[in-house]
Protein backbone atom coordinates (compact mmCIF):
# COMPACT_ATOMS: atom_id res chain seq x y z
CA UNK A 1 0.00 0.00 0.00
CA UNK A 2 2.53 2.55 1.00
CA UNK A 3 4.42 2.03 -1.96
CA UNK A 4 1.77 2.63 -4.33
CA UNK A 5 1.26 6.27 -2.75
CA UNK A 6 5.10 6.48 -2.80
CA UNK A 7 4.81 6.09 -6.77
CA UNK A 8 1.64 8.29 -6.86
CA UNK A 9 3.46 11.20 -5.19
CA UNK A 10 7.14 10.62 -7.83
CA UNK A 11 4.68 10.69 -10.43
CA UNK A 12 2.69 14.13 -9.13
CA UNK A 13 6.36 15.66 -7.60
CA UNK A 14 7.31 14.32 -11.62
CA UNK A 15 4.56 16.32 -13.80
CA UNK A 16 4.91 19.20 -11.04
CA UNK A 17 8.28 19.71 -12.31
CA UNK A 18 7.61 19.45 -15.85
CA UNK A 19 4.80 21.81 -15.34
CA UNK A 20 6.10 23.73 -18.27
CA UNK A 21 5.10 21.01 -20.78
CA UNK A 22 1.74 21.73 -22.18
CA UNK A 23 0.11 18.23 -21.17
CA UNK A 24 0.54 19.10 -17.84
CA UNK A 25 -0.75 22.87 -18.23
CA UNK A 26 -3.88 21.17 -19.82
CA UNK A 27 -4.47 18.28 -16.96
CA UNK A 28 -4.16 20.72 -14.41
CA UNK A 29 -7.24 23.29 -16.39
CA UNK A 30 -4.36 26.05 -16.96
CA UNK A 31 -3.58 27.42 -20.21
CA UNK A 32 -5.36 25.99 -23.11
CA UNK A 33 -6.71 29.39 -23.96
CA UNK A 34 -4.61 30.19 -27.06
CA UNK A 35 -6.34 28.41 -30.14
CA UNK A 36 -4.68 25.80 -32.45
CA UNK A 37 -2.25 27.11 -35.18
CA UNK A 38 -4.69 27.54 -38.36
CA UNK A 39 -3.83 24.34 -40.74
CA UNK A 40 -2.80 25.27 -44.05
CA UNK A 41 -5.74 25.27 -46.26
CA UNK A 42 -5.61 22.49 -48.63
CA UNK A 43 -4.97 23.63 -52.36
CA UNK A 44 -8.15 23.15 -54.91
CA UNK A 45 -10.95 23.90 -52.58
CA UNK A 46 -13.83 26.04 -54.00
CA UNK A 47 -15.91 27.17 -51.07
CA UNK A 48 -13.73 29.59 -48.76
CA UNK A 49 -15.00 28.05 -45.69
CA UNK A 50 -15.36 31.46 -43.66
CA UNK A 51 -18.61 31.55 -42.22
CA UNK A 52 -19.28 33.69 -39.24
CA UNK A 53 -19.87 32.65 -36.37
CA UNK A 54 -22.23 34.29 -33.80
CA UNK A 55 -23.22 33.50 -30.90
CA UNK A 56 -26.59 33.60 -30.35
CA UNK A 57 -28.89 32.12 -27.35
CA UNK A 58 -31.54 30.34 -29.43
CA UNK A 59 -35.09 31.34 -27.68
CA UNK A 60 -36.91 28.79 -26.68
CA UNK A 61 -39.60 27.17 -28.36
CA UNK A 62 -43.57 27.16 -27.16
CA UNK A 63 -44.42 23.96 -25.91
CA UNK A 64 -47.98 22.95 -26.50
CA UNK A 65 -48.62 19.49 -25.29
CA UNK A 66 -51.14 20.10 -22.05
CA UNK A 67 -55.12 20.33 -22.95
CA UNK A 68 -57.77 22.05 -20.24
CA UNK A 69 -61.23 22.58 -21.04
CA UNK A 70 -64.58 22.75 -19.76
CA UNK A 71 -67.59 20.72 -21.25
CA UNK A 72 -71.47 20.36 -20.58
CA UNK A 73 -74.08 18.12 -21.83
CA UNK A 74 -76.58 15.43 -21.30
CA UNK A 75 -75.71 11.95 -18.80
CA UNK A 76 -78.15 9.72 -18.23
CA UNK A 77 -78.13 7.53 -14.97
CA UNK A 78 -79.60 4.20 -15.25
CA UNK A 79 -82.94 3.68 -13.23
CA UNK A 80 -82.60 7.39 -12.79
CA UNK A 81 -83.36 9.62 -15.60
CA UNK A 82 -80.92 12.14 -17.54
CA UNK A 83 -80.13 15.19 -16.68
CA UNK A 84 -77.53 17.93 -17.50
CA UNK A 85 -73.52 16.83 -16.93
CA UNK A 86 -71.10 18.91 -16.84
CA UNK A 87 -67.16 19.16 -15.94
CA UNK A 88 -63.56 19.33 -16.86
CA UNK A 89 -60.94 18.44 -18.27
CA UNK A 90 -57.06 17.80 -18.38
CA UNK A 91 -54.79 16.49 -20.87
CA UNK A 92 -51.57 15.70 -21.76
CA UNK A 93 -50.31 14.81 -25.23
CA UNK A 94 -47.20 12.44 -25.31
CA UNK A 95 -47.39 11.80 -28.93
CA UNK A 96 -49.42 12.78 -31.96
CA UNK A 97 -51.31 9.52 -31.09
CA UNK A 98 -51.43 9.00 -27.33
CA UNK A 99 -52.73 11.45 -24.32
CA UNK A 100 -53.47 10.71 -20.72
CA UNK A 101 -56.91 12.55 -19.79
CA UNK A 102 -58.30 13.11 -16.38
CA UNK A 103 -61.48 14.34 -16.07
CA UNK A 104 -64.04 15.09 -13.37
CA UNK A 105 -67.69 16.05 -13.94
CA UNK A 106 -71.32 15.61 -12.33
CA UNK A 107 -75.32 15.68 -12.79
CA UNK A 108 -78.11 15.26 -10.88
CA UNK A 109 -79.90 11.94 -10.50
CA UNK A 110 -83.70 11.75 -10.87
CA UNK A 111 -86.37 9.66 -9.63
CA UNK A 112 -86.81 6.16 -9.77
CA UNK A 113 -90.14 4.74 -10.89
CA UNK A 114 -90.17 3.32 -7.68
CA UNK A 115 -89.98 6.45 -5.99
CA UNK A 116 -92.12 8.39 -8.32
CA UNK A 117 -94.76 5.61 -7.40
CA UNK A 118 -94.09 5.34 -3.50
CA UNK A 119 -95.28 9.30 -3.75
CA UNK A 120 -92.39 10.49 -1.86
CA UNK A 121 -89.89 8.14 -0.47
CA UNK A 122 -86.72 8.61 -1.55
CA UNK A 123 -84.24 5.63 -1.83
CA UNK A 124 -81.43 8.20 -0.69
CA UNK A 125 -81.15 12.16 -0.05
CA UNK A 126 -78.05 13.33 -1.87
CA UNK A 127 -79.17 13.47 -5.55
CA UNK A 128 -75.80 14.48 -6.77
CA UNK A 129 -73.67 12.44 -8.89
CA UNK A 130 -69.71 13.03 -9.13
CA UNK A 131 -67.41 10.92 -11.12
CA UNK A 132 -63.50 11.37 -11.67
CA UNK A 133 -61.50 9.17 -14.03
CA UNK A 134 -58.20 8.73 -15.46
CA UNK A 135 -58.31 7.71 -19.32
CA UNK A 136 -55.24 6.85 -22.02
CA UNK A 137 -56.70 7.94 -25.16
CA UNK A 138 -55.49 7.08 -28.76
CA UNK A 139 -55.93 10.07 -31.92
CA UNK A 140 -57.15 7.97 -34.60
CA UNK A 141 -58.88 8.78 -38.12
CA UNK A 142 -57.44 12.41 -38.33
CA UNK A 143 -59.68 14.12 -41.28
CA UNK A 144 -61.27 17.27 -41.84
CA UNK A 145 -64.22 18.83 -42.15
CA UNK A 146 -66.03 20.70 -44.28
CA UNK A 147 -68.47 23.44 -43.41
CA UNK A 148 -69.79 25.51 -46.82
CA UNK A 149 -67.39 25.55 -49.61
CA UNK A 150 -64.52 27.50 -48.30
CA UNK A 151 -64.10 26.44 -44.86
CA UNK A 152 -62.30 23.45 -43.48
CA UNK A 153 -61.65 22.60 -39.80
CA UNK A 154 -59.08 19.43 -38.74
CA UNK A 155 -60.67 17.02 -37.03
CA UNK A 156 -59.29 13.85 -34.95
CA UNK A 157 -61.46 11.10 -33.74
CA UNK A 158 -59.96 9.87 -30.86
CA UNK A 159 -60.69 6.48 -28.53
CA UNK A 160 -60.72 6.76 -24.84
CA UNK A 161 -60.63 4.23 -21.83
CA UNK A 162 -59.81 4.89 -18.36
CA UNK A 163 -60.64 4.16 -14.73
CA UNK A 164 -61.54 6.17 -11.44
CA UNK A 165 -64.72 6.97 -9.02
CA UNK A 166 -68.07 7.60 -9.09
CA UNK A 167 -69.82 9.08 -5.77
CA UNK A 168 -73.34 7.93 -6.13
CA UNK A 169 -75.94 7.67 -3.72
CA UNK A 170 -74.07 7.72 -0.49
CA UNK A 171 -71.38 6.11 -2.17
CA UNK A 172 -68.26 5.98 -3.80
CA UNK A 173 -68.04 3.26 -6.80
CA UNK A 174 -64.99 1.79 -9.01
CA UNK A 175 -65.58 3.13 -12.53
CA UNK A 176 -64.74 1.73 -15.93
CA UNK A 177 -65.31 4.16 -18.56
CA UNK A 178 -64.50 4.08 -22.35
CA UNK A 179 -65.83 5.98 -25.11
CA UNK A 180 -64.84 7.94 -28.06
CA UNK A 181 -64.55 11.30 -29.45
CA UNK A 182 -64.12 14.13 -32.03
CA UNK A 183 -62.11 17.02 -31.99
CA UNK A 184 -62.98 19.89 -34.27
CA UNK A 185 -59.52 21.90 -34.28
CA UNK A 186 -60.34 25.70 -34.42
CA UNK A 187 -57.37 27.49 -34.73
CA UNK A 188 -53.88 26.39 -33.23
CA UNK A 189 -54.63 26.66 -29.88
CA UNK A 190 -58.61 26.00 -29.63
CA UNK A 191 -60.41 23.14 -30.31
CA UNK A 192 -64.29 22.25 -30.23
CA UNK A 193 -64.68 18.72 -28.52
CA UNK A 194 -67.39 16.48 -29.06
CA UNK A 195 -67.42 13.17 -26.35
CA UNK A 196 -69.50 10.48 -26.36
CA UNK A 197 -68.87 8.41 -22.78
CA UNK A 198 -69.83 5.06 -21.03
CA UNK A 199 -69.30 4.63 -17.05
CA UNK A 200 -69.80 1.53 -15.37
CA UNK A 201 -70.01 0.47 -12.15
CA UNK A 202 -71.87 -1.83 -9.62
CA UNK A 203 -74.83 -0.82 -7.71
CA UNK A 204 -77.09 -2.47 -5.63
CA UNK A 205 -79.55 0.50 -4.66
CA UNK A 206 -82.33 -1.56 -5.86
CA UNK A 207 -81.99 -4.92 -4.40
CA UNK A 208 -79.84 -7.27 -6.67
CA UNK A 209 -76.25 -5.47 -7.38
CA UNK A 210 -75.91 -4.86 -11.12
CA UNK A 211 -73.74 -3.10 -13.65
CA UNK A 212 -75.20 -0.05 -15.11
CA UNK A 213 -74.18 1.82 -17.93
CA UNK A 214 -73.91 5.38 -17.77
CA UNK A 215 -74.49 6.91 -21.10
CA UNK A 216 -72.99 10.68 -21.46
CA UNK A 217 -72.76 12.98 -24.17
CA UNK A 218 -71.08 16.24 -24.11
CA UNK A 219 -70.20 19.34 -25.61
CA UNK A 220 -66.74 21.47 -24.81
CA UNK A 221 -64.00 23.52 -25.80
CA UNK A 222 -59.84 22.78 -25.02
CA UNK A 223 -57.28 25.19 -25.41
CA UNK A 224 -53.62 24.25 -25.85
CA UNK A 225 -51.08 25.42 -23.89
CA UNK B 1 -82.31 6.97 5.72
CA UNK B 2 -84.86 9.69 6.98
CA UNK B 3 -88.35 9.77 5.68
CA UNK B 4 -88.94 13.19 4.29
CA UNK B 5 -92.93 14.45 4.58
CA UNK B 6 -95.27 12.82 2.30
CA UNK B 7 -96.91 16.26 1.76
CA UNK B 8 -94.39 18.60 0.68
CA UNK B 9 -91.89 16.94 -1.70
CA UNK B 10 -87.91 18.44 -0.84
CA UNK B 11 -86.20 20.07 -3.53
CA UNK B 12 -82.93 18.26 -4.03
CA UNK B 13 -79.93 19.91 -2.06
CA UNK B 14 -77.22 20.75 -4.29
CA UNK B 15 -73.87 20.99 -2.31
CA UNK B 16 -72.13 21.89 -5.05
CA UNK B 17 -70.91 25.18 -5.02
CA UNK B 18 -66.97 24.56 -5.01
CA UNK B 19 -67.21 22.56 -8.27
CA UNK B 20 -69.40 25.03 -10.03
CA UNK B 21 -66.56 27.74 -8.67
CA UNK B 22 -64.06 25.32 -10.06
CA UNK B 23 -65.45 25.13 -13.08
CA UNK B 24 -66.84 28.76 -13.63
CA UNK B 25 -62.83 29.95 -12.70
CA UNK B 26 -61.33 27.59 -15.66
CA UNK B 27 -63.77 29.36 -18.58
CA UNK B 28 -62.58 32.85 -16.78
CA UNK B 29 -58.93 31.06 -17.10
CA UNK B 30 -59.80 29.96 -20.90
CA UNK B 31 -60.99 33.42 -21.67
CA UNK B 32 -57.78 35.30 -20.37
CA UNK B 33 -55.15 33.12 -21.46
CA UNK B 34 -55.19 32.97 -25.28
CA UNK B 35 -54.81 36.90 -25.55
CA UNK B 36 -50.98 36.31 -23.40
CA UNK B 37 -49.93 33.66 -25.47
CA UNK B 38 -48.90 35.45 -29.01
CA UNK B 39 -47.44 38.04 -26.72
CA UNK B 40 -44.74 39.73 -29.06
CA UNK B 41 -41.95 37.05 -28.39
CA UNK B 42 -38.96 36.42 -30.12
CA UNK B 43 -39.59 33.03 -32.29
CA UNK B 44 -36.24 30.66 -32.98
CA UNK B 45 -35.59 30.94 -36.87
CA UNK B 46 -34.38 28.34 -38.80
CA UNK B 47 -33.06 28.03 -42.50
CA UNK B 48 -34.60 25.20 -45.01
CA UNK B 49 -31.50 23.21 -45.85
CA UNK B 50 -33.52 20.29 -47.57
CA UNK B 51 -34.74 20.38 -51.48
CA UNK B 52 -38.31 21.90 -49.31
CA UNK B 53 -39.93 22.02 -46.12
CA UNK B 54 -43.48 20.48 -45.83
CA UNK B 55 -46.07 21.93 -44.71
CA UNK B 56 -49.14 20.53 -43.21
CA UNK B 57 -52.48 21.74 -41.94
CA UNK B 58 -52.60 20.01 -38.85
CA UNK B 59 -50.43 18.86 -36.30
CA UNK B 60 -50.35 15.19 -37.57
CA UNK B 61 -49.41 12.40 -40.33
CA UNK B 62 -52.69 12.44 -41.81
CA UNK B 63 -53.00 16.22 -42.43
CA UNK B 64 -52.99 17.31 -45.89
CA UNK B 65 -49.48 19.14 -47.30
CA UNK B 66 -51.16 22.82 -48.86
CA UNK B 67 -47.83 24.44 -48.96
CA UNK B 68 -44.04 24.00 -49.62
CA UNK B 69 -41.00 25.75 -48.47
CA UNK B 70 -37.42 25.90 -50.50
CA UNK B 71 -34.21 25.21 -49.35
CA UNK B 72 -32.49 28.54 -48.29
CA UNK B 73 -35.85 30.07 -47.16
CA UNK B 74 -35.86 30.94 -43.34
CA UNK B 75 -39.00 30.04 -41.59
CA UNK B 76 -40.13 30.81 -37.87
CA UNK B 77 -41.10 28.32 -35.27
CA UNK B 78 -44.05 29.44 -33.78
CA UNK B 79 -44.78 26.97 -31.59
CA UNK B 80 -44.35 22.84 -30.71
CA UNK B 81 -46.56 20.24 -30.12
CA UNK B 82 -45.49 16.60 -29.58
CA UNK B 83 -43.56 15.95 -32.71
CA UNK B 84 -44.97 18.91 -34.95
CA UNK B 85 -44.04 22.52 -35.00
CA UNK B 86 -46.22 24.90 -36.40
CA UNK B 87 -44.27 27.36 -38.56
CA UNK B 88 -44.50 30.44 -40.30
CA UNK B 89 -42.30 31.42 -43.78
CA UNK B 90 -41.40 35.13 -45.15
CA UNK B 91 -44.55 35.12 -46.86
CA UNK B 92 -46.35 34.70 -43.74
CA UNK B 93 -47.92 30.82 -44.27
CA UNK B 94 -48.04 29.16 -41.52
CA UNK B 95 -48.06 25.67 -41.35
CA UNK B 96 -47.09 22.28 -39.21
CA UNK B 97 -44.34 20.64 -40.18
CA UNK B 98 -42.92 17.60 -38.70
CA UNK B 99 -40.32 16.86 -36.24
CA UNK B 100 -38.06 14.49 -39.15
CA UNK B 101 -38.27 17.39 -41.03
CA UNK B 102 -37.11 20.24 -38.66
CA UNK B 103 -34.32 18.17 -37.68
CA UNK B 104 -32.56 18.96 -41.38
CA UNK B 105 -32.88 22.53 -40.94
CA UNK B 106 -30.18 24.72 -39.98
CA UNK B 107 -29.99 27.58 -37.33
CA UNK B 108 -28.56 30.70 -38.30
CA UNK B 109 -25.05 29.98 -38.11
CA UNK B 110 -25.16 27.14 -39.99
CA UNK B 111 -24.95 24.28 -37.42
CA UNK B 112 -27.56 21.76 -37.82
CA UNK B 113 -30.58 21.89 -35.17
CA UNK B 114 -31.35 19.35 -32.86
CA UNK B 115 -34.28 18.59 -31.77
CA UNK B 116 -34.15 16.59 -29.30
CA UNK B 117 -36.38 13.63 -28.73
CA UNK B 118 -37.18 11.57 -25.60
CA UNK B 119 -35.40 8.35 -25.81
CA UNK B 120 -34.18 5.46 -23.25
CA UNK B 121 -31.60 7.53 -22.15
CA UNK B 122 -34.20 10.11 -21.05
CA UNK B 123 -36.01 7.08 -19.79
CA UNK B 124 -33.12 6.55 -16.89
CA UNK B 125 -32.00 9.94 -16.39
CA UNK B 126 -35.08 12.03 -16.51
CA UNK B 127 -36.30 14.06 -12.89
CA UNK B 128 -39.83 13.92 -12.81
CA UNK B 129 -42.21 11.34 -13.83
CA UNK B 130 -46.16 11.26 -13.45
CA UNK B 131 -48.51 7.96 -13.47
CA UNK B 132 -51.27 6.08 -12.65
CA UNK B 133 -52.03 3.02 -12.09
CA UNK B 134 -55.15 0.69 -11.04
CA UNK B 135 -55.04 -3.10 -9.15
CA UNK B 136 -56.40 -4.51 -6.25
CA UNK B 137 -55.68 -3.58 -2.50
CA UNK B 138 -56.83 -6.53 -0.80
CA UNK B 139 -59.49 -7.69 -2.60
CA UNK B 140 -60.64 -3.82 -3.06
CA UNK B 141 -60.31 -1.81 -6.30
CA UNK B 142 -57.65 1.08 -6.06
CA UNK B 143 -57.08 3.75 -8.53
CA UNK B 144 -53.64 5.80 -7.88
CA UNK B 145 -51.88 8.77 -8.72
CA UNK B 146 -48.20 9.25 -8.30
CA UNK B 147 -45.55 11.67 -8.92
CA UNK B 148 -41.67 10.78 -8.21
CA UNK B 149 -38.37 12.86 -8.20
CA UNK B 150 -35.13 11.38 -9.36
CA UNK B 151 -32.27 11.89 -7.17
CA UNK B 152 -30.03 10.16 -9.15
CA UNK B 153 -30.94 7.06 -11.84
CA UNK B 154 -31.02 4.96 -9.20
CA UNK B 155 -32.88 6.57 -6.23
CA UNK B 156 -36.04 8.44 -6.85
CA UNK B 157 -38.64 9.50 -3.88
CA UNK B 158 -42.50 9.39 -4.78
CA UNK B 159 -46.01 11.03 -3.13
CA UNK B 160 -48.91 8.84 -3.79
CA UNK B 161 -52.62 8.90 -3.69
CA UNK B 162 -55.16 6.24 -3.95
CA UNK B 163 -58.62 5.85 -3.53
CA UNK B 164 -59.48 2.32 -2.19
CA UNK B 165 -63.01 1.22 -3.46
CA UNK B 166 -64.57 -2.21 -2.19
CA UNK B 167 -67.44 -4.33 -1.45
CA UNK B 168 -67.51 -3.09 2.43
CA UNK B 169 -65.93 -0.24 2.81
CA UNK B 170 -63.68 2.48 1.14
CA UNK B 171 -61.44 4.53 1.63
CA UNK B 172 -57.97 6.65 0.57
CA UNK B 173 -54.21 6.36 1.69
CA UNK B 174 -51.34 8.96 0.95
CA UNK B 175 -47.98 7.65 1.04
CA UNK B 176 -44.30 8.78 0.34
CA UNK B 177 -41.85 6.18 -0.85
CA UNK B 178 -38.23 5.84 -1.84
CA UNK B 179 -37.49 3.71 -5.30
CA UNK B 180 -34.04 2.10 -5.76
CA UNK B 181 -33.84 0.89 -9.64
CA UNK B 182 -31.45 -1.87 -9.93
CA UNK B 183 -30.64 -1.70 -13.11
CA UNK B 184 -32.14 2.00 -14.46
CA UNK B 185 -30.57 2.04 -18.18
CA UNK B 186 -32.45 -0.87 -19.57
CA UNK B 187 -35.55 -1.12 -21.39
CA UNK B 188 -37.26 -3.14 -18.56
CA UNK B 189 -35.73 -1.98 -15.04
CA UNK B 190 -36.66 -3.40 -11.79
CA UNK B 191 -37.43 -1.50 -9.16
CA UNK B 192 -38.05 -1.99 -4.91
CA UNK B 193 -39.81 0.11 -2.60
CA UNK B 194 -40.12 1.58 0.86
CA UNK B 195 -42.45 4.08 2.34
CA UNK B 196 -45.30 4.71 4.77
CA UNK B 197 -48.27 7.21 4.73
CA UNK B 198 -51.30 7.29 6.02
CA UNK B 199 -54.66 5.48 5.32
CA UNK B 200 -58.50 6.21 5.84
CA UNK B 201 -61.08 3.41 5.79
CA UNK B 202 -64.17 4.11 5.54
CA UNK B 203 -67.00 0.90 5.96
CA UNK B 204 -70.19 1.65 4.13
CA UNK B 205 -72.72 2.24 5.78
CA UNK B 206 -75.25 -0.07 4.41
CA UNK B 207 -73.64 -3.00 5.53
CA UNK B 208 -71.80 -2.24 8.72
CA UNK B 209 -72.39 0.63 11.06
CA UNK B 210 -68.23 1.61 11.70
CA UNK B 211 -66.62 4.36 11.99
CA UNK B 212 -63.91 5.91 9.87
CA UNK B 213 -60.58 5.31 10.88
CA UNK B 214 -57.29 6.82 9.87
CA UNK B 215 -54.38 4.63 10.46
CA UNK B 216 -50.73 4.64 9.67
CA UNK B 217 -49.07 2.22 7.31
CA UNK B 218 -46.19 0.99 5.99
CA UNK B 219 -45.23 -0.73 2.96
CA UNK B 220 -42.56 -2.55 0.73
CA UNK B 221 -42.99 -3.83 -2.98
CA UNK B 222 -41.39 -4.58 -5.47
CA UNK B 223 -42.30 -3.85 -9.01
CA UNK B 224 -40.62 -2.92 -12.88
CA UNK B 225 -40.89 -0.38 -15.29
CA UNK B 226 -40.70 -0.67 -19.20
CA UNK B 227 -40.07 2.09 -21.73
CA UNK B 228 -42.27 1.83 -24.10
CA UNK B 229 -41.68 5.26 -26.75
CA UNK B 230 -41.25 8.41 -26.19
CA UNK B 231 -41.85 10.05 -22.88
CA UNK B 232 -44.59 6.71 -22.08
CA UNK B 233 -43.81 4.09 -19.13
CA UNK B 234 -45.56 0.77 -18.34
CA UNK B 235 -45.34 0.30 -14.55
CA UNK B 236 -46.31 -2.61 -12.86
CA UNK B 237 -45.92 -3.37 -9.25
CA UNK B 238 -46.47 -5.31 -6.03
CA UNK B 239 -46.54 -4.17 -2.44
CA UNK B 240 -47.22 -5.43 0.95
CA UNK B 241 -48.87 -2.77 3.51
CA UNK B 242 -48.64 -3.51 7.62
CA UNK B 243 -51.74 -1.17 8.26
CA UNK B 244 -50.95 -0.27 12.42
CA UNK B 245 -54.25 -0.27 13.65
CA UNK B 246 -55.40 0.86 17.47
CA UNK B 247 -56.43 -2.36 17.87
CA UNK B 248 -54.03 -5.07 19.13
CA UNK B 249 -53.09 -6.80 15.73
CA UNK B 250 -52.00 -5.22 12.76
CA UNK B 251 -53.55 -5.48 9.76
CA UNK B 252 -51.59 -6.97 6.33
CA UNK B 253 -52.75 -5.60 2.91
CA UNK B 254 -51.43 -7.43 -0.58
CA UNK B 255 -51.24 -4.80 -3.17
CA UNK B 256 -50.87 -5.17 -6.94
CA UNK B 257 -51.40 -3.01 -9.51
CA UNK B 258 -50.49 -1.82 -13.29
CA UNK B 259 -50.68 1.38 -15.23
CA UNK B 260 -48.38 3.81 -17.15
CA UNK B 261 -46.56 6.77 -16.48
CA UNK B 262 -44.99 10.02 -18.41
CA UNK B 263 -41.62 10.98 -17.50
CA UNK B 264 -40.39 14.66 -18.17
Amino acid sequence: MESRFRVLFLILAAQLALSGCAATKNLFGFGGDEAPPPTAEPSGQVIDPEVERRDVKEPRIDKENFEIGAFAGIMSIEDFGTDLAYGARFAYHLTEGFFVEGTAGQTEAGLTSFEELSGGARLFEDRTLTYYNLNLGYNILPGEGFIGESRAYNTQFYLIAGLGSTEFADDDRFTVNFGAGLRLLLNDAWTLRFDFRDHLYDIDILGEEKTVHNLEGTLGFTFFF
Amino acid sequence: MSEPSITTIRSTPRPTSFFRVACLALFTLLAIFPGQARAARELRAVAVADPYLEMHTGPGRGYPIFHVVDRGETVEIIKQRTSWFLVRDADGDEGWVDQAQMELTLNPDGSEVGFKRADLADFTNSKWEIGTLAGDFGGANIVSLYGSYSLNPHVSLEVWGSQILGNFSNGWTASANVVHETWPDRRVSPFFTLGAGIIRTEPKSTIIQGEDRDDQVGHAGAGFRVYMTRRFLFRAEYRTHVVFTSRNDNEEVEEWKVGFAFFF
